[in-house]
């Protein structure tokens, strides 16, 4: 008898999701009670996550092909708790524009129980499947304002080189179990013969599908189209919740079956993460539209994610979910700001419509310069804490030319972080925007900037929750 | 645990800017923000005088030192003074009272959130020269770019956008490299304290990379020529009080960085490096000056003669020598002074007449007497005429040029007579001649608060310049180990 203890998380949430599909169908003008209900689920699924499983070493279940440890109960609690807040703060965006509807929240929560397999996935097949549910729920939730020709398009392209690089993936896989005979991660890598060369293509094709899935150059072309398109709540949501899943897959993948084969994908990495850094950086530049903007600046904090990654240490993995937790807060406070961004029923996303925002609204400005300056870096807020770790892994590998590269990239990238800062405080006033904002909203905004501004009083707190992650 | 003094230093003027942030002063009338951000800064002064007048002259170790566990066994917050800081700080200190003396005159917009940018700058540059690990260190260095910017940017001139955004990249792009060199000396000493790491020294073979990743930071700090065009733009665009700290401390900041780490961390490489720093030094001093010859706008001129000013600093630093480098620390805090000075001499005239064009004005020492006299205290101690303390930093530091390198000394000494030019040039084309632009007349005389500022920093550069007894006390016994440390870690191998 397995313990299925271990699993109640995603057992609760499958049956949670049943339970809210049949809800919406028999009940009328049910919308509001599922929000409230999803939400829930949410909070009592984390609840039970830290209960079940937090203290737990390593467990692996279902003939190993299911694993328990430090690193998937914090990043299941890091998605639950992001899909959470981007539940809590979107209600008001989703109003305005009618989107108020069950299939919101029902698809959320199909996408995050995708991604709690993810996470857990000691198994090509259990990692497949996984991954394709949640997929599946992202692409409809990308076309969800479906009267809107751009979220239509966004959520169809995204389908379609979704797909794509599935197929690619798929076939890696199917490379690998050739040559290793076993789907599962444990025994392939016992099975591995590092001479095998073909293998190498396997690697490849799963880590361009990867790549794809976080939007890594060069397999990132779809980002932007489908971060402009989509809803705004659901582009907050792209930005934070998937890559957490994504980025514990790559880790598991790269670390547990091929730590032995680090020469043949370790600079396929690095390759990975000076692209994303530099191009985000450079590309980022011309943005007029702010979530197109954000949709490149996450592809550079991506590079600098992989960055940590390339080491090939425990400390470089470490460094790397320290990175993107902070990264995750500092793109929920943007999105707050965003969100607040109303006027007359009409939300606002270019970079212009931010013009003398500081004179209005000397509050929210004030949060905007502390999330910006933290994105680009700069101490002491808590984005230069992510980096700085980022970078002592990496130097500490003697990466210097990936330190550098990165680094340099770091005041390209400030370039345009600070176009928007100007922009802000220098230029001239516009209308005012709406005030009343939710309760939720501000919460979250205030909360996420108050993160951000005093992390450097406590910075061992997230290092050591962290530092029990050991994947080697 | 004695009282946490420097914490407070560095603490307090952000708690007095928090205050400011939660009053709300009625429409048009900020009286309560200036006198909460006086307060501060005042009782902050008085803290470093004390700190000051309770330090141990005897001896370099250094004092007051806090030590904490930052990030669980890799950082700590540490933080003390030498003879060599404490200078610094005071210098700081002292200044910023004055520069919000000052915003009265010239801050037109948004005066309490100015005075919360100064106030918050003023905790960064104090942490600056407090922090006794290299990482505390970057991360006050770094932090004071966000208001700095910010000044820049909301309150400067017509082309502030421009200047805001080269001054911050200029900086951020060197400072990056040096925030490399830190993680590599973590990585290679397993330490990132700096008085560990004096003992321990650091081995040779690394040093020469490590040194110019400082080097690129400090160099465009200072700012050295070639990479010194962002200063000229940024002086200009910036409202008063932005030039004051920029010039008064922003820029001392280098000069400290190559005193307390070039040359405490990397002796071996600072030995390799010399000549580069003597030909860049003799280049900054000489070309500058012709430079600020040429210029028609004040500002401008005063930010040329800065440049070629901290051209002595970085040559005096690197005789390695009492003299030389006891030359640069006076040199600094005079310039510090002095330029404050200037700069705020010509916000007296801006305010009045809205140019800082060198043509527009002519003949005013009849009309305003009390400015021409002042003004001439200032000319004369920036370019370094006896009894000011001009005259103390220069001299020093080419008596400690002579005895390294006789050209080199022969061409600075060039640099000293270039200066004199240009500013008695400048003063006798602004205060005396014929009074051709008639609007002058209007012109009212400095008034309280002006006089007050401008007295306050003409006592000091007086005083220091005929008795800088104090100051040398203060800094010989650290200049002195500085040295023999310097000396007896040259030999690791």
């Amino acid at each position: 008898m397995e313990n299925f203890n271990l699993i109640l998380p995603e057992i609760f949430i499958a049956l949670s999701i049943m339970f809210l599909l049949v809800l919406g169908v028999f009940k009328k003008e049910s919308s509001k009670l599922v929000f409230n209900i999803s939400q829930l689920i949410l909070l009592i699924t984390t609840v039970i996550t830290i209960n079940e499983t937090f203290a737990i070493d390593r467990v692996t279940l279902f003939k190993d092909s299911v694993v328990i440890d430090h690193m998937s109960s914090l990043m299941k609690i890091i998605t639950l708790l992001g899909a959470f807040l981007v539940l809590t703060i979107s209600t008001n965006y989703l109003k305005t524009f009618k989107l108020f509807k069950i299939e919101y929240p029902v698809l959320i929560l199909s996408s995050v129980l995708g991604m709690m397999v993810m996470i857990s996935s000691n198994d090509l097949i259990v990692f497949y499947m996984g991954l394709e549910l949640q997929s599946l729920a992202l692409y409809v939730l990308a076309t969800f304002n479906r009267d809107q020709l751009q979220s239509s398009e966004a959520g169809l392209k995204y389908f379609v080189l979704s797909a794509l690089s599935s197929g690619l993936l798929l076939y890696g896989c199917s490379l690998i179990y050739g040559f290793s005979g076993s789907t599962n991660f444990d025994i392939i890598s016992n099975q591995l013969n590092s001479d095998e060369y073909v293998l190498t293509f396997g690697i490849v094709f799963i880590l361009v599908g990867l790549a794809f899935k976080i939007s890594a150059v060069p397999f990132h072309m779809w980002a932007p189209d489908v971060y402009q398109g989509s809803p705004t709540s659901v582009t907050l949501f792209f930005t934070m919740v998937p890559k957490i899943a994504a980025l514990t897959v790559f880790i598991r993948f790269l670390y547990v079956p091929f730590l032995n084969l680090i020469d043949q994908w370790q600079m396929i990495i690095v390759f990975l993460s000076i692209a994303s850094m530099l191009f985000g950086a450079i590309a980022a530049i011309g943005q007029t539209n702010i979530k197109r903007l954000i949709a490149y600046s996450s592809i550079g904090h991506i590079g600098y994610t992989l960055a940590g990654l390339a080491t090939g240490t425990n400390e470089g993995i470490q460094s790397s979910i320290v990175y993107i937790s902070i990264y995750i807060i500092m793109n929920l406070a943007l999105f707050s700001c965003l969100l607040m961004l109303k006027r007359n029923n009409k939300y606002y996303e270019n970079i212009e419509d931010l013009s003398g925002l500081s004179k209005n609204h000397p509050l929210l400005s004030l949060s905007l310069l502390a999330i910006l300056f933290s994105l680009a870096g700069i101490p002491p807020l808590a984005g230069f804490f992510a980096k700085f770790y980022i970078f002592k892994a990496v130097i500490e590998q003697s990466m210097f030319f990936l330190a550098v590269v990165g680094l340099l990239s770091t005041v390209v990238a400030a370039f345009y972080y600070l176009r928007i800062i100007k922009i802000i405080y220098f230029d001239e006033e516009k209308e005012k925007y709406d005030e009343d904002h939710s309760i939720w909203l501000k919460f979250s905004l205030t909360f996420s900037t108050i993160l951000i501004l005093l992390y450097f009083i406590f910075p061992s707190q997230l290092i050591d929750v962290v530092s029990r992650i050991n994947i080697i | 645990m004695n009282f946490p003094i420097l914490s407070s230093l560095i603490l307090l003027p952000t708690i007095g800017a928090l205050f400011l942030f939660f009053t709300k002063d009625k429409e048009g009338n900020n009286s309560t923000a200036k006198y909460v951000s006086l307060f501060t800064t005042s009782v902050n002064f008085l803290i470093s005088i004390y700190l000051w007048v309770s330090f141990d002259q005897s001896t370099s170790n250094f004092q007051f030192i806090e030590d904490r566990t930052w990030i669980e066994g890799f950082i700590n917050y540490k933080v003390g003074v030498d003879g060599i800081s404490i200078l610094f700080i005071i210098l700081t200190t002292f200044i910023t009272p004055l520069c919000i003396i000052s915003v009265n005159n010239s801050v037109k917009k948004r005066l309490r959130d100015f005075l919360i940018a100064i106030l918050i700058l003023e905790s960064f540059m104090i942490g600056v020269f407090c922090a006794l690990d290299l990482v505390v260190f970057y991360l006050f260095f770094e932090a004071g770019l966000i208001p700095m910017f910010l000044i820049i940017g909301i309150w400067g001139g017509p082309r502030r956008v421009y200047s805001a955004f080269k001054f911050f990249l200029y900086t951020l792009l060197g400072s990056v490299l040096m925030l490399v060199a830190i993680i590599s000396i973590y990585w290679i000493s397993g330490t990132t304290d700096v008085i560990k790491l004096y003992e321990l020294g650091i081995d040779a073979k690394y040093q020469n990379l490590l040194w110019l990743a400082f080097f690129s930071s400090f160099a465009v700090k200072t700012p050295m020529w070639p990479v010194h065009t962002w200063l000229p733009d940024a002086h200009v665009e910036a409202p008063t009080a932005g030039s004051v700290l920029l010039a008064a401390i922003l820029l001392k900041m280098a000069g400290y960085g190559f005193i307390r780490f070039s040359l405490g961390l990397f002796p071996v490489a600072s030995e390799v490096f010399t000549p580069l720093i003597y030909a860049l030094s003799v280049i900054a001093i000489i070309v500058t000056s012709l430079i600020a010859l040429m210029q028609e706008d004040m500002k401008k001129l005063i930010a040329y003669s800065s440049v070629s000013h901290m051209g002595f600093v970085t040559l005096g630093v690197f005789t390695i020598q009492q003299q030389g480098i006891e030359g640069s620390i006076i040199q600094m805090i005079s310039h510090g002074l002095v330029s404050a000075a200037l700069f705020l001499c010509v916000g007296v005239v801006y305010d009045r007449m809205n140019s800082r064009l060198i043509s527009s004005y002519g003949g005013i020492v009849t009309i305003i007497p009390k400015y021409s006299i002042l003004f001439m205290i200032f000319t004369l101690a920036a370019l370094g005429l006896p009894g000011t303390s001009g005259f103390v930093g220069e001299f020093l530091i080419l008596m400690g040029v002579f005895k390294d390198n006789f050209l080199v000394a022969v061409l600075a000494s060039i640099g000293v007579i270039l200066g004199a030019a240009y500013m008695l040039w400048l003063y006798k084309r602004v205060v005396f001649g014929k009074l051709i632009n008639s609007d002058l007349k209007s012109m009212t005389d400095l008034n309280r608060s002006e006089y007050f500022i401008l007295t306050c920093l003409a006592i000091p550069t007086l005083y220091f310049g005929f008795y800088p007894d104090p100051l040398i006390n203060t800094i010989e016994v650290s200049v002195n180990d500085l040295i023999d440390m310097y000396n007896k870690n040259l030999l690791i191998k």
